[in-house]
């Protein structure tokens, strides 16, 4: 039978997904973000879950911050947590409803990275004599000091992407790529939700960003365009 | 001179000093062609303003841009680019895209000539301070600690003193540090500070300052270029 990931419904797109998952979730600022397998994980109704993203969510509405509200994260793993919007992560942060861990964001990357490549830890010097590095192990290499971080493996990876074909082979849109890129490969489960589905073939070997080989299930979602940041100017 | 001293010195004057504007076109004329470039979110995007025109700097937007161009217009609008301040930018001809991994081991191996950061404070031995005021309250720290260690060089741009007078150049910094003894050189509204073994050492001020008004609004001593 033929390979085929692609999947008809967020049901079969979010199967199996169990409670005390940990759960990777692409996007940076609006832009990537899959907001649509995040508000079905939210049906889905996996609870106890540690959320591993840039950012803690805005509004009440959808996304992180929907999942957040509907009391199912206990822990969130990401770089910035307070940013305009992030009312939920801070109602229930202040509450001792949601415990935080600080990730400096190029350390999150590589963390997750990592994870993906089957490296178990590494040494970095972000944050080595600050507040994030308190208490870390420090080594010295070539007379700099570096802190050890470890790897992020997760259970579950939620990834936007621009295209993709059965294979689940993707290829994101300029900004679009940003953590989804590493987050596909470090998930037992990788669940993509993408803007256009495409043959095989219609994707060269040399335009593919992500390899099918990190990805499970690829749902097809166009929903049109991210928002606009800000006004702009004419 | 100690720091405790002149900390307690609030200035009674109204000396203004260079603009944000001023301040961003003398680091601008400061990088040279080929450098490739991360500037900070606020003030330090301004630089990017004052590059000039005839001169190639590529700026690195750390969600993954390289060469990334001027501010969005509707005539150029594309909802798909972002920059680290999740506005909308425009991609220079010869830009590219990469995820965030690689965009943070291009910053953390070391690969850019220089990151412009805004900050709260600098210490006289190159520690700074710009991710949170304080602990107290839950800090967004983004990607500010890995610029810090990974550019080949830091250089602030920041206010010499607090609204209320009190100097940001210190001896030691008083607020959650970002990193330990990266800054190189700092860009105020009074002067341009290079930081050396020594210390501050002034490089250039406004004339509308003395040498020693700008000893007395900054927490540690100014050394002058021998």
């Amino acid at each position: 039978m033929a390979i085929n990931k692609i999947v008809q419904s967020f049901a079969d797109a979010m199967a199996g997904i169990k409670d005390g998952s940990t759960v990777l979730i692409g996007g940076f600022g609006a832009v990537g973000q899959p907001n649509h397998l995040l508000d079905a994980l939210t049906e889905q109704g996996a609870k106890d879950l540690t959320i591993v993203a840039n950012n803690a969510g805005s509004g009440r509405e959808t996304g992180i911050a929907r999942l957040m509200d509907m009391g199912r994260v206990r822990r969130i793993v990401c770089s910035f947590p307070r940013s305009a919007g992030s009312v939920v992560f801070e109602e229930l942060h202040n509450a001792g409803k949601l415990e935080l861990e600080l990730v400096a964001q190029g350390t999150l990357a590589e963390r997750i990275r990592a994870g993906g490549a089957g490296i178990p830890a590494f040494y970095t010097a972000t944050a080595y004599g600050t507040y994030i590095g308190e208490g870390k192990e420090v080594r010295e290499f070539k007379g700099r000091k570096y802190i050890l971080e470890e790897a992020i493996k997760a259970d579950v990876a939620l990834v936007e992407c621009w295209q993709a074909d059965r294979w689940g082979n993707l290829r994101y849109r300029t900004s679009g790529r940003n953590f989804n890129q590493p987050m596909a490969t470090a998930a037992d489960l990788t669940i993509v939700q993408s803007q256009h589905l495409v043959e095989l073939g219609d994707l060269g070997p040399d335009d593919i960003h992500t390899p099918g080989i990190y990805v499970d299930r690829v749902i097809h979602v166009p929903y049109g365009d991210p928002p606009a940041a800000a006004p702009l100017a004419d | 001179m100690t720091a405790t001293a002149t900390a307690s010195t609030p200035t009674a004057d109204n000396i203004k000093g260079w603009s944000r504007r001023d301040m961003a076109k003398r680091l601008a004329e400061d990088i040279p062609e080929g450098w490739y470039v991360n500037l900070g979110i606020g003030i330090p995007l301004l630089v990017s303003d004052f590059v000039p025109a005839d001169r190639e700097v590529v700026l690195q937007s750390e969600n993954g841009i390289l060469g990334m161009g001027p501010l969005q217009t509707k005539r150029t609008f594309d909802p798909w680019i972002v920059n680290a301040g999740k506005q909308n930018v425009t991609l220079k001809t010869g830009a590219s895209i990469v995820g965030h991994a690689d965009s943070f081991a291009m910053i953390r191996g070391g690969h850019l000539d220089l990151c412009v950061l805004g900050s709260f404070e600098v210490a006289a031995n190159g520690d700074f301070a710009n991710w949170t005021t304080s602990l107290k309250s839950v800090p967004a720290v983004g990607g500010a600690m890995d610029l810090a260690v990974g550019a080949k060089r830091i250089w602030l741009i920041m206010d010499h003193t607090s609204k209320d007078g009190r100097p940001k150049l210190l001896e030691a910094c008083t607020m959650p540090l970002t990193a330990p003894g990266v800054v190189k050189r700092v860009y105020t509204n009074l002067a341009v500070i290079d930081i050396t073994a020594r210390g501050f050492e002034l490089v250039s001020m406004t004339p509308e300052i003395t040498f020693e008004a700008l000893q007395a609004r900054t927490g540690a001593k100014i050394h002058r270029k021998d």
